[in-house]
């Protein structure tokens, strides 16, 4: 094997396959992006693409595009790491191979029919084949149905693997939580009339998937990247795991409650969801004290940077995202004045980024890094500025693009909520209000920003390692 | 050397720091948090059901009636106060007939994607106002006004924009006389739904008076 050189017959089967997700993963963040950016242009000016691309078009592709990319980073890095863990070869590769095809083409038909279409007549043919009108599961019901059987696949390749080969806590994890979280989604797939019941298991879904189960499947992929960009030993990388299973499922599964505030059900849920979603950010917490200890403890020596550095980032960023920026407005008598304002806008944004597309990023550079035959990725790497750019300018973008957003959110809380008492008129002086419009002009810049990172990104990891000869840095002590 | 064995200590560590006993604690401990939530969840199904006795989300057939929205001050919060007949449209229907008026309107509203724009009980997007109390809101005037005025802004939302200086339009849902009809019966229905008091502080439009008197 020559390091430097793309060798894409030196992966194993689940990882030729794991590349493949990758790169769709790839192209929908940077559809994400662009659309984020025309919606966020329309919020400037609102007579852009009216009528042709509408605003509720744009941010429904920009937040489907982000669930179905992440979606595709976790089963990319499943892939990856699936073979490794359980010592044998995918059970049934000609299946996962048919699966990724079949959903990639049902993702670009939904994608087509979401710009072309866009809506239909209020009855269940649009729900079922164009478009099902419920934020982030908007996906039509054929849809669903597909992700249900192509989630069966890969739960069947990857269970079977491991039941083939040997278990392992990070395997009996991701197992298990592949099971709730493709379960979670038929919570999703009915049609009601009664808007609290719907958004009850809507909730169910978002929450459970985004504040539970994902986050437990981060909590495994980022175990096994531990152990291999740190040579963290195997018992301390699963203690971790299960320490942060509890906590997590401790306190996230109840803290579904905090959607329940607002939506018709019991008032004991504001108890119940403020108490356990104000317990959410202590698994974060640990999360971090587990990636500071482990990259000191082993003096950062690492044989992957560009990963090393995301980890943190992660770590850091689920933390202050989910953790912080979450906690701000957990409290019912906080949220009160805050759902549904800018500042949960400012929440998700910076949530998603540092819990989800930090640890993809973080897995994507480990797995180039074997596809360019155990390249070296530490200090002095050629080409080394590339990952530091894109790095920094993705940070600058989502820190400035949140705190903008949470100005707005302040802002709007005042005016709309607690002062206009949230009627129309008060919603619209809101948004009219010069703090509301700059942070707006500001969003739209660090997005450029962002934008600009992730374009340095794409190109870094089709370039990183080129011309590198050195082997990587053995971690061998 | 003295870092490996430490690493790999063979004496094992105290139980407390033990994989066996974290992960016994993540399986009871999600295992009690799943039983707690699945009890939760049926409780709250019964009292949420429409027209169930809690009364947190009404009936279809509120929609017959005038729909208020005021500070109750044992709750210590805003509760909304289902007042005398006040049939929408002027027509009084049954449960069923009010049933399937509101669920098209909620067909229509999923089909048109509304909510990646406007937030429904406070959930969706924040491009444009939150729909939650949007029946009993100040901008319709008055009551007299308001049936014609939703009516008219839904069937031609461009021409006749509510922009309040932002140049924010709407665009043009094409909806049908139904589709319109079914929208603003799910709009009434949705006013009459306990959100715990959000949104707070809300002024509702002039109005008849809510007292039920002599009607039982």
């Amino acid at each position: 094997m020559t390091a430097g050189r793309v060798n894409y017959a030196s992966l194993s089967a689940g990882q030729q396959l794991a590349v493949k997700y990758f790169v769709v993963a790839m192209a929908l963040f940077l559809a994400q992006m662009l659309f984020g950016l025309l919606a966020a242009w329309q919020f400037l000016d609102p007579e852009f693409l009216f009528g042709i691309v509408d605003f509720n078009v744009n941010r429904m592709v920009h937040i489907n595009a982000m669930v179905v990319w992440l979606l595709y980073g976790f089963i990319g890095s499943i892939f990856w790491l699936v073979e490794d863990e359980a010592g044998v070869p995918l059970v049934g590769l000609k299946l996962a191979n048919i699966t990724f095809w079949v959903l990639t083409v049902a993702v670009a038909i939904v994608v087509v029919v979401y710009l072309v279409v866009q809506s239909g007549p209020g009855d269940k043919w649009t729900l079922w084949f164009i478009n099902e009108g419920r934020e982030y599961i908007e996906a039509p019901r054929w849809a669903d149905i597909g992700i249900v059987l192509c989630m069966a696949a890969i739960f069947y390749n990857v269970a079977g693997t491991f039941v083939r080969g040997k278990w392992s806590g990070i395997a009996g994890v991701l197992v298990l939580d592949l099971i709730a979280l493709a379960g979670l989604y038929f919570a999703g797939m009915f049609y009601t009339t009664n808007l609290p019941l719907d958004q009850y298991w809507w909730w169910w879904v978002i929450h459970l998937w985004v504040e539970a189960t994902w986050e437990v499947m981060v909590g495994c992929i980022m175990a096994w990247g531990l152990m291999k960009t740190l040579a963290t030993p195997r018992r301390i990388v699963t203690t971790w795991l299960y320490i942060e299973v509890a906590l997590m499922f401790g306190s996230g599964i109840l803290g579904l409650g905090h959607h329940y505030f607002w939506i018709g059900t019991p008032e004991y849920w504001l108890g119940v969801g403020g108490f356990f979603s104000a317990l959410e950010p202590i698994p974060l917490v640990a999360m971090v004290v587990h990636a500071v200890y482990d990259a000191g403890r082993h003096s950062f020596r690492s044989n992957n940077h560009p990963a090393l550095a995301w980890l943190i980032a992660h770590a850091f960023g689920n933390f202050l995202g989910a953790g912080v920026w979450g906690f701000m407005q957990t409290l019912p008598q906080i949220n009160l004045y805050t759902h549904g304002t800018q500042w949960s806008s400012s929440h998700g944004h910076l949530a998603f980024f540092g819990a989800y597309v930090t640890i993809i990023v973080a897995f994507i550079y480990i797995a180039i890094q074997k596809l360019r035959g155990d390249v070296w990725m530490s200090a002095g790497l050629r080409g080394g500025w590339r990952w530091k750019w894109s790095l920094a300018l993705l940070h600058v973008g989502m820190v400035g693009m949140t705190i903008a957003l949470l100005i707005a959110g302040y802002e709007q809380s005042f005016v709309e909520r607690a002062v206009g008492g949230s009627t129309w008129a008060a919603y619209f002086d809101g948004q009219t209000q010069p703090w509301f419009v700059e942070a707006m002009w500001w969003r739209m810049g660090f997005g450029v920003l962002m934008t600009a990172g992730l374009v340095i990104l794409l190109v870094d990891l089709l370039r990183i390692g080129a011309g590198e000869t050195r082997s990587s840095k053995s971690l061998a002590r | 050397m003295a870092e490996a064995s430490q690493d790999e200590d063979t004496s094992g560590p105290e139980w407390w720091a033990s994989e066996d006993f974290w992960r016994k604690c993540a399986i009871f401990v999600t295992a009690g948090m799943a039983f707690v939530l699945v009890v939760l969840t049926y409780h709250t199904h019964t009292v949420i059901l429409a027209g169930a006795e809690s009364g947190r989300v009404p009936a279809y057939s509120v929609i017959n009636h005038r729909i208020g929205y005021a500070f109750d001050d044992d709750r210590n919060m805003m509760v909304p106060v289902i007042g005398p007949l006040a049939p929408l449209f002027g027509e009084e229907l049954s449960e069923d007939e009010a049933r399937a008026l509101v669920d098209h309107g909620k067909l229509t509203v999923q089909a048109r994607n509304c909510m990646n724009c406007h937030t429904l009980l406070g959930n969706g997007a924040y491009y444009a106002p939150d729909l939650t109390k949007a029946w009993l809101d100040p901008g319709w005037g008055n009551e007299e006004a308001r049936e014609f005025l939703m009516t008219l802004f839904l069937k031609d939302p461009v021409a006749n924009a509510r922009t309040y200086g932002t140049n924010r339009r709407m665009p043009n849902p094409e909806l049908t006389d139904e589709e319109v009809r079914g929208v603003i019966a799910y709009l009434k229905w949705m006013s009459a739904i306990d959100t715990n008091g959000f949104p707070s502080g809300f002024t509702v439009l002039p109005q008849g008076s809510l007292s039920r008197g002599t009607e039982s």
